[in-house]
């Protein structure tokens, strides 16, 4: 009897996310400039990384690949609860029968959804103009989704400082997602990094999905690709479980 | 002939610490299933984490809270199924329509489709929004907001209803408009806690009602058996074109119960300000004295709150 309770909370709850994506996306996302933004941003990156330098193909889309999921799926994530807040819905939306897990599941839902429809802009300059093909199409799918689950919770976890003023979020974001790309050197091949360059780089989730939809697209891998799933899985379980816990502990302080 | 009454939300020893502030001490009450209910209290008293805390928003240091036998804080998603809530500070989605407004809560508290799109006519009909349905609530005004609102948390025919503050910065007409729905509502069998600083408000709408005051509960009764405590805090405020240290003659009226002194004014307080007046009036005219000013205040919570608060200090000792 509470068994069945539990699990009908728990179908309910998952239920109750899909709701809040759709809700996301109907509200924060599908904004033309939100939109246009996720795809302008990672070709500018591109541009200042590659312009002027030699940098072969095989390197290079699934950088602009990776890059553009991680920049579009933890886009809007750190925006939302802030959002919410200073609109005054955050508390009414806490008060439905959806629990603050589940509002969040629904917020990196959306995030990873977005991150990936926004990406195929990339992949298809690449198959138009790099003549790429899929090679291994389901590790390009686990790629795709696990890449931006990873991102689209970070963007998540990136929400949960107590204020309602988008603009600190945004700072906050800026001053991790930056360097999170620099470090990760996506533009360079993992193989010419020197070693001090492998370790920093390690830390790096984009690391890892770069180096996963490289071997997708061109059998090209410097981890294995175990290690690279598995990576961008901890990195996942690792944001999202930090998340619920400062969007708990953070709840009342800015309600 | 006593029906016996059942309990719709149980609450006991309610205790809740901001750090190491006392914001909700050991708090008390049940309502009845069918009843308006009115939790009053003056800023920072404490009735909106007590209804965050009832509402399972938050968590309380100690207590239990009940609502139709379900335990809050073991179950709250059982709990809030059958919640209407609507927060002290809260909004529509100003980029969504009034009715996808209704309709995104009746999702998030999974009312099926083809009801939910019958209760989504029903209540904008109801609370006159059906003719801007489908406009983006942005330009919406407060008024319109507020009864959309209201309407957003009964899509799901909740059987018992929490409001915070749910008639305060509107004007005349949409507070009565929202009253009148929640008379409406209480006829039809749902029961209604909802918190208010307005003593009037919670004497025209409230079948019973609690008085909280710095996280305590100070009385709990009909606004009817309160009445008395009420009247007890009228006041009339007064001032002569003379100042005198000797105010002997002012407490000396049996009708005053106390004098307070307010820069040249006198502050007199009295369950019955208009033979106050007129003894005011009748001893000026004697002793030549003009009055420079006179005011009638009706009754203040913080008054009441005092005179309560030291009505159970003495019977407490
Ligand atoms: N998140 C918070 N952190 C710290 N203190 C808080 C917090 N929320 C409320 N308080 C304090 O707790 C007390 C009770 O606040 P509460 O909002 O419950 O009062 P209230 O009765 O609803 O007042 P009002 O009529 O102004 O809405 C106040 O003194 C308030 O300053
Ligand atoms: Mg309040």
């Amino acid at each position: 009897m509470f068994k069945e309770q539990r699990f009908s909370n728990f179908i309910f709850n998952l239920r109750g996310s899909l709701v809040v994506a759709e809700k996301d996306a109907r509200i924060y996302y599908l904004k033309p400039p939100v939109i246009i933004f996720g795809i302008l941003f990672p070709v500018f990156f591109f541009l200042a990384f590659s312009l002027g330098r030699q940098v072969q193909t095989h390197i290079l889309v699934p950088a602009l690949v990776s890059m553009t999921l991680f920049f579009t799926s933890s886009s809007v994530g750190p925006l939302v609860t802030p959002w919410e807040r200073g609109a005054r819905t955050y508390e009414r939306l806490l008060s439905t029968p959806v629990s603050l897990f589940a509002i969040l599941l629904g917020d990196v839902l959306a995030g990873l959804v977005f991150g990936i429809v926004i990406s195929f802009a990339p992949l298809l300059i690449g198959i138009i103009f790099f003549h790429t093909s899929i090679l291994h199409s389901a590790i390009f799918l686990v790629g795709m989704v696990l890449s931006s689950l990873c991102f689209s919770s970070l963007g998540v976890l990136l929400s949960s400082p107590a204020t309602e003023a988008p603009s600190q979020v945004m700072m906050l974001s800026a001053l991790i997602r930056f360097p999170l790309i620099f470090i990760s050197g996506i533009f360079i091949p993992l193989e010419n990094l020197p070693s001090w360059g492998k370790a920093v780089s390690s830390v790096s989730p984009l690391t890892y999905s770069a180096d996963l939809i490289r071997y997708s697209l061109y059998g090209l891998e410097f981890y294995p690709v175990f290690l690279n799933i598995i990576a961008l899985l901890a990195f996942s379980i690792a944001f999202f479980t930090f998340a619920v816990k400062l969007h708990r502990k953070n709840l009342i302080k800015a309600l | 002939m006593m029906e016996k009454k059942e309990v719709a939300v149980k609450v006991h020893g309610l205790t809740k610490y901001y750090g190491d502030f006392l914001a909700v001490d050991n708090v008390s009450f049940e309502v009845i299933k069918g009843e308006i209910f009115g939790f009053l209290g003056p800023n920072g008293a404490g009735k909106t984490t007590t209804i965050r805390i009832v509402t399972g928003i938050l968590l309380p240091d100690k207590g239990k809270v009940e609502v139709s036998g379900i335990d809050t804080l073991k179950n709250p998603i059982a709990a809030k199924k059958i919640m209407g809530v609507v927060p002290e500070v809260c909004n529509v989605y100003v980029d969504l329509s009034a009715r996808d407004n209704i309709m995104l809560m009746g999702k998030m508290y999974a009312v099926k489709r083809r009801e939910r799109e019958e209760r989504a006519k029903e209540l904008l009909q109801k609370f006159d929004l059906w003719e801007r349905k489908e406009e983006k609530t942005r330009r919406f005004s407060r008024g319109m907001k507020q009864r959309l609102i209201l309407a957003m948390c009964l899509i799901h025919q909740p059987e018992v209803l929490f409001l915070d503050e749910p008639t305060s910065g509107l004007d005349v007409k949409s507070s009565r408009m929202i009253r009148d729905i929640l008379q409406e509502l209480r006829s039809k069998g749902k029961t209604i806690f909802l918190t208010t600083h307005n003593i009037d408000e919670a004497n025209i709408l409230c079948d019973r009602v609690a008085i909280i005051n710095k996280g305590r509960i100070v009385a709990s009764d009909s606004p009817e058996q309160l009445k008395g405590a009420f009247q007890k805090t009228q006041s009339v405020e007064v001032s002569f074109n003379v100042t005198f240290a000797d105010v002997n003659w002012m407490e000396s009226i049996p009708e005053v119960n106390r004098c307070q002194r307010l820069g040249d004014k006198f502050k007199l307080y009295t369950q019955n300000p208009d033979a106050l007046i007129k003894k005011l009036g009748e001893h000026a005219m004697k002793n030549n004295l003009h009055f420079t000013s006179l005011n009638t205040l009706g009754p203040s919570l913080e008054d009441v709150f005092l005179k309560l608060t030291e009505e159970r200090e003495t019977t407490d000792v």
